[in-house]
């Protein structure tokens, strides 16, 4: 099977068996990052660029990181240090960085569609770093991957999202990606922060985190924003915390072998204590190693 | 000059004629309808397999001019009036400044006259630089020659305010037309808060920031017993709430423009900035109930809500792209499609709800044939389709959702105050 993409925008559009040539491609790939030369020559002469709109650490590290492993030539960009300062718009500087003889362009915007504008006008690749709180497809399909590489498949198994799904790119991402690939999937937040008519993702929707983790193979937890509390979607974070975190007494819940995830960064005492965080249920660590085979995978899959 | 309009389908919703007839005009004015009516040297226009009807009225045009001339002008707006149908446009006062005192409304006017081509009606602010502070000079308006009062764009939040306004507009006898939305639930929303903006991730705009408006507006007309316009209809449940008004006998009416018929919020998900519109479009549901309006006569009329915005603020990120699409070069031809073809409304009863009811909603003279009338006319074959294309919009934006589109129904010729102001036929329009 060929992938015959220009761009990766979202998981929503991706068909069952695009998603498994990505994984089965990762899987090679993620060989290759335990050798000691940790580099291939797939993408040498190609040039791909990082244009990131809003902070981010970890995916504009995984994403350079990924280029360079495929032996592509990067350049990176942020806003602050840019000409969206003086006005040019989006299309605009995407456009001059792509008359620079660039292949590919990596975004990651603060606005739902960003990347999908970008796409609509412009010849070249466009990958979606996340954008808004529409998707986070290369996030979403690094959680599938190392769901897939500690329980063995995605079928069957039961999973629980927790947290503020309505600023949740990474949510909607997961969503997609678990149910296409027959996962149960359950939501749970304060109502608050559940956006409307989610059901119809295939989801169910739960406010008891007791009740969400009950029976459950994954858990996924979510970040929670000190900004949720000044615009009213929770009283306080510390209210949140003792309604939504993740505590000893609740992994109970869970099946005996049930992971832990999170996209990062973790806000630590918060959605997850610390002890969780680095506990042996938690796969954080390897969802992070996974994210370079992912982004290696979807680069290779695009640009050749 | 005079023109003969031979043996073209007469449809008149005004007094419900529908007939294979002669029309002769004359100094602005239709001087004799008829059968095989003669005239020699004038200007003959073959209408036969052909339709002729009342010039449309439009309730609700952004003319953007004063302010906004790199959007549209009051030139180019109603050149794409003219090729619609239309030859009676209102324009709303969110301009800048904005039309809340005489001397904007004389400025229109005149540039109208010197430069339009069809007729341009202003509406007036409520509010004071529509800030929904105090009121605007509503009688020093109207005196100018405002057709009603409108802070379009901005509900009048402030309900005593809103209340005054109400009152104070029955001694001029015109409506207050009302933008209905609670500002406070529709903040930061860019489109219909329902299963796809959950999907796209898109801050949404709830159905009931309009219901409640509309509302308390109605609330507020049933105390004044004012004369109440509700503009862009877009929910169910706003049907719902006029529905029963009407059954109240409180004066309201109400438009819904052809974008919201003809689309819905699914229309978003590829983040085209075509689809911003406020209000929002809405879902499958909404359409059945609006449509549902405009058979039993809750919903009055069907107003464009024309709001040009330039290349530049369309190719943006959708939350950051303003509101707003064209629609004057649009709207008979997705009436007809979105109504009369599904059997929704006769043509003549769609054609009602673009002529005489609006007309009859700002008490003007006009949106029908007779003889005497203000010759205001546009031929159209309906047995036409057309591609819309970018290229040959008049508007001076392009920002339609309907680019590609193939479309039943192309107007030929449109006439205002006797004069040929759109023709397919250039040899027709060497006045210009």
């Amino acid at each position: 099977m060929k992938f015959e993409r220009k761009d990766l925008l979202d998981i929503q559009s991706l068909s069952v068996d695009e998603i498994n040539l990505i994984l089965d491609t990762a899987k090679s790939f993620r060989q290759v990052l335990e050798r000691p030369i940790k580099k291939v020559p797939t993408l040498r002469g190609k040039t791909i660029a990082n244009l990131f709109f809003e902070p981010s650490t970890r995916t504009k590290l995984s994403f350079e990181l990924s280029a360079k492993r495929l032996s592509a030539d990067l350049l990176n960009f942020s806003s602050s240090t840019s000409s969206v300062l003086k006005g040019e718009t989006l299309l605009d500087t995407a456009k001059n960085i792509m008359a620079m003889k660039v292949d590919a362009l990596i975004v990651r915007h603060s606005l739902p569609g960003a990347p999908h504008l970008l796409a609509t006008y412009l010849p070249i690749s466009i990958i979606n770093a996340g954008d808004g709180a529409h998707e986070h497809p290369t996030q979403g399909l690094l959680d599938l991957y190392s769901i897939r590489e500690k329980k063995g498949k995605i079928e069957g198994l039961s999973v629980a999202i927790i947290g503020d799904i309505t600023h949740s790119r990474v949510a909607r991402s997961d969503i997609w990606g678990l149910t296409k690939l027959g996962a149960k999937v359950r939501v749970c937040g304060p109502p608050t922060l559940i956006p409307v008519e989610i059901e119809k993702m295939g989801v169910e929707v739960v406010y008891n985190v007791e009740e969400a983790l009950a029976g459950c193979d994954v858990v996924i937890m979510l970040r929670i924003q000190q900004e949720r509390q000044s615009a009213s979607f929770i009283p306080t974070i510390l209210e949140y915390r003792e309604f939504f975190s993740l505590d000893e007494r609740k992994l109970k819940f869970l099946k005996p072998d049930a992971i832990i995830m999170h996209p990062g960064p973790v806000n630590r005492g918060v959605e997850l204590p610390a002890k969780l965080a680095d506990g042996r249920r938690s796969i954080i660590l390897n969802q992070v190693t996974n994210g370079i085979a992912v982004r290696m995978a979807v680069l290779y899959l695009l640009l050749t | 000059m005079s023109i003969l309009i031979k043996r073209g389908m007469v449809v008149d919703p005004a007094s419900h004629r529908e007939d294979v007839l002669d029309i002769l005009i004359e100094d602005k004015i239709i001087k004799k309808i008829g059968k095989d009516i003669k005239s020699y040297g004038a200007e003959v226009i073959d209408a036969r397999e052909k339709i002729v009807i009342p010039g449309l009225v439009d309730l609700h045009t952004h003319l953007r001019e004063p302010g906004r001339e790199d959007e549209e002008t009051i030139r180019t707006g109603t050149l794409a009036a003219a090729k619609g149908g239309f030859t009676t446009i209102c324009c709303m006062p969110n301009t800048n400044p904005p039309i809340d005192n005489p001397t904007v409304v004389k400025y229109i006017y005149r540039e109208a006259e010197k430069n339009g081509v069809v007729e341009v009606l202003p509406v007036g602010t409520i509010s004071y630089r529509r800030e929904g502070k105090k009121l605007s000079e509503m009688g020093r308006l109207k005196e100018s020659g405002v057709v009603g009062f409108s802070d379009d764009g901005s509900w009048v939040v402030d309900s005593n305010l809103m209340r005054r306004a109400l009152e104070y507009a029955k001694m001029f006898n015109l409506p207050i037309i009302s933008h209905c939305e609670d500002p406070y639930l529709s903040k930061d929303g860019v489109m219909n808060e329902g299963y796809w903006s959950t999907v796209l991730g898109l801050p949404g705009i709830p159905a009931e920031a309009e219901e409640i408006a509309i509302f308390r507006d109605l609330s507020l007309a049933r105390l004044t017993g004012s004369k109440l316009h509700i503009a862009h209809l877009s929910t169910r449940g706003g049907v719902e709430l006029i529905r029963k008004a009407k059954q109240e006998n409180i004066k309201v009416s109400c438009e819904v423009t052809p974008h919201h018929l003809a689309l819905c919020d699914e229309a978003v998900k590829n983040f085209d900035t075509n689809t911003k519109v406020n209000p929002p479009l809405r879902t499958g549901k909404d359409i059945e109930a609006l449509k549902d309006g405009l058979r039993e006569g809750v919903i009055d009329i069907i107003a464009t809500d024309h709001a040009p915005h330039t290349q530049e603020e369309k190719e943006l990120e959708y939350s950051r792209s303003p509101f707003g699409i064209i629609g004057l070069e649009t709207a008979l031809s997705l009436v007809i499609k979105e109504l009369v073809e599904p059997g929704i409304l006769s043509f003549m009863e769609a054609i009602a709800k673009l002529t005489i009811n609006p007309s009859r909603i700002i008490g003007i003279d006009r949106g029908k044939i007779r003889e005497g009338s203000m010759a205001n006319l546009a031929v159209v074959d309906l047995s036409r389709s057309w591609q819309v294309k970018e290229e040959e919009f008049f508007s001076l934006s392009k920002n339609s959702a309907f680019i590609g589109w193939t479309l039943p129904g192309k107007v030929e010729f449109t006439i205002c105050k006797g004069k040929i102001v759109y023709s397919e036929d250039l040899e027709f329009l060497h006045e210009f």
